[in-house]
């Protein structure tokens, strides 16, 4: 009897589950609750009450957090609005945006690749009047920046592209989208969300004036993120999209998550310091990860840019093995899968899609994210198992043999179904 | 998604994997469902001409966890049967049998279409009649 299930041996050192999906999340690093705890117990003030200690006591360590946010990006404090994470931030800032600066155009430029957070607030914005341009992606998943020059005209109040792509880690140039941006007036913002604390990342060298980041993403607490609004060269206004009590310069109303905002401050201290050491550290590991798998492996390739590309990121495809039965076979690893089988809309990833790469392509990628807390063991624990479980599916497959025995399969007359 | 324990059993232990001879006169072949869709199934009868028992099932599947399950679990169902035994299987005995949650039903139809069109593969070869729709059977 032929069998799916793995032998391959668990090295001494590491536990199963393995999580290597750090761009979906990543774990709370243990420094960071130790900085949080005494904001849930003793120091519980709310850091609007003006009148106590409580209060002064949570508006310091706010003050703080936005401090070691403002450095991580090369930012001032004040430039600083918290959120509840990034999705907030991208829909303030573009609706925030679009609003504030209705009367001085009404078309935003965007990219295909983008999270759905700032996809789906364009269409919005699309249905009240606006004017959208979605620039396509080359081969490598990057814009082309002729491109963008040409969808600026007269009525662009805003760019929105993101800096790294959550699926395949691409980084966007976006130190040359916003010097475009400020020669030609527009503002520009990014969804910064994987890059910050992963790459360098610079407000002012990279002529950003606006700027999305999340806590769960380098290591803080999930439910908080900020938004940078640049206040100089030139001073951004954003329409508030919650209204209540005036919090965070009237940008954003409601009492602060202090200790989710103490998290995401200590998160943002540690990834600066520990950023470079980091960043060589996973891109061992995952180009190790890369080289295994191609030295074992035939039909596999990897999913846009290797030179423009986040250190922990590695999206690759493994032709003519289904994405979702991959993932069955290493259920003892967290990774994903661009798998429509593994989406609730059987669609295979829009973003693989922009690549140009064909649905069967897209329906054979896993996406593995390394982060911080992965090991070399567990890498290679990890390329073993998917190895070992590609091979045996790839016995399973009709494709991969028909392959094998030299029959083109785009000759073939599939009834798709 | 939790997978049944049907689903995974017959993913970490597929049963009839293989590649039978295409061009031989007594196997059937059926190739259903397409690589973009993120499915194709291939399944293959060896039928006893006498008997017209179904001897021998095998199967190669590219496709998720549901799909490489409900092939394996349509050779194990059609292997002994006569062919037109084999006929009756309906796509909502898989999805009964492996408990197929409705995003997986597909994978079950495309077992039935598989089977379907082995047999049907086989009646070309050997020169045996489709069998009449049930409607016009019932006319008769």
């Amino acid at each position: 009897m032929s069998t799916v299930l793995s032998q391959v041996e668990v090295p001494a050192g590491v536990s199963l589950p393995i999580y290597m999906d750090n761009h979906a999340t990543s774990p709370l690093d243990p420094r960071v609750l130790e900085a949080m705890m005494p904001y849930f117990t003793t120091k519980f003030g709310n850091a609007a009450s003006r009148n106590h200690s409580f209060g002064w006591e949570a508006e310091q360590a706010v003050e703080a957090a936005r401090e070691q946010i403002a450095k991580l990006i090369g930012a001032t404090a004040k430039e600083i609005i918290f959120t509840s994470g990034a999705t907030e931030s991208n829909n303030l800032a573009i609706k925030g945006i679009a609003e504030m600066y209705r009367e001085r155009g009404n078309h935003i430029i965007t990219q295909v690749t983008e999270h759905k957070a700032v996809l789906d607030t364009c269409k919005r914005l699309e249905k009240y009047g606006y004017r959208v341009t979605y620039l396509p992606v080359k081969a490598d998943g990057l814009i082309e920046l002729e491109d963008l020059k040409r969808a600026i005209d007269d009525k662009t109040i805003l760019v929105t592209i993101m800096a790294a792509n959550n699926e395949i880690g691409v980084l966007q140039p976006i130190r040359e989208i916003g010097k475009l941006c400020h020669e030609k007036g527009v503002l520009f913002h990014t969804d910064a969300v994987q890059a910050v604390g992963k790459v360098p990342v610079n407000v002012m060298a990279d002529s950003i004036d606006v700027l999305s980041l999340s806590g769960h993403k380098i290591y803080g607490p999930k439910g908080v993120g900020a938004l940078y609004v640049r206040r100089r060269n030139p001073r951004v206004q954003i329409a508030a999209q919650i209204d209540g009590g005036g919090h965070e310069r009237g940008m954003r109303s409601g009492t602060l998550n202090v200790p989710g905002i103490v998290g995401l401050g200590k998160a943002a201290e540690i990834a600066l310091a520990e950023m470079e050491n980091e960043a060589a550290y996973l891109r061992g590991l995952r180009d190790g990860l890369k080289s295994k798998l191609e030295s074992s492996l035939d039909y596999i390739h990897v999913n846009g840019s290797m030179e423009h590309r986040l250190p922990g990121n590695l999206n690759m495809s493994f032709v003519y093995v289904e994405g979702e039965s991959l993932l069955m076979g290493i259920n003892d690893v967290a990774v994903s899968s661009g798998s429509a089988c593994t989406s609730a809309t059987l669609e295979p990833s829009y973003v693989l899609k922009a690549l140009g790469l064909g649905d069967d392509v897209a329906h054979s990628s896993i996406r593995f994210g390394l982060g911080r807390f992965n090991t070399q063991a567990e890498v290679d624990y990890v390329a073993a198992k998917v190895i070992d479980i590609v091979q045996k599916l790839r016995e399973l497959s009709p494709l991969y043999e028909m392959v094998k025995e030299g029959i083109d399969l785009t000759k073939i007359e599939w009834q798709a179904h | 998604m939790a997978y049944s324990d049907r689903v995974i059993d017959h993913y970490n232990n597929p049963r009839n994997v293989g590649t039978l001879d295409k061009s031989s006169g007594d196997v059937g072949t059926g190739l259903v469902g397409a690589p973009e869709c993120g499915d194709v199934m291939r399944l293959q009868i060896r039928v006893n001409p006498e008997t017209q028992v179904i001897e021998e099932a095998k199967f190669k599947t590219f496709g998720c966890g549901s799909a490489i399950a409900s092939s394996s679990l349509a050779t194990e169902w059609i292997k002994g049967r006569k062919v037109e035994e084999a006929l009756t299987i309906k796509n909502t005995d898989i999805v009964k049998e492996l408990s197929l949650p409705p995003v997986k039903i597909h994978c079950s139809v495309l077992a039935e279409d598989a089977i379907r069109a082995a047999i049907g593969d086989w009646k070309k070869k050997n020169g045996v009649a489709e069998a009449a729709p049930a409607a016009v059977q019932a006319a008769q």
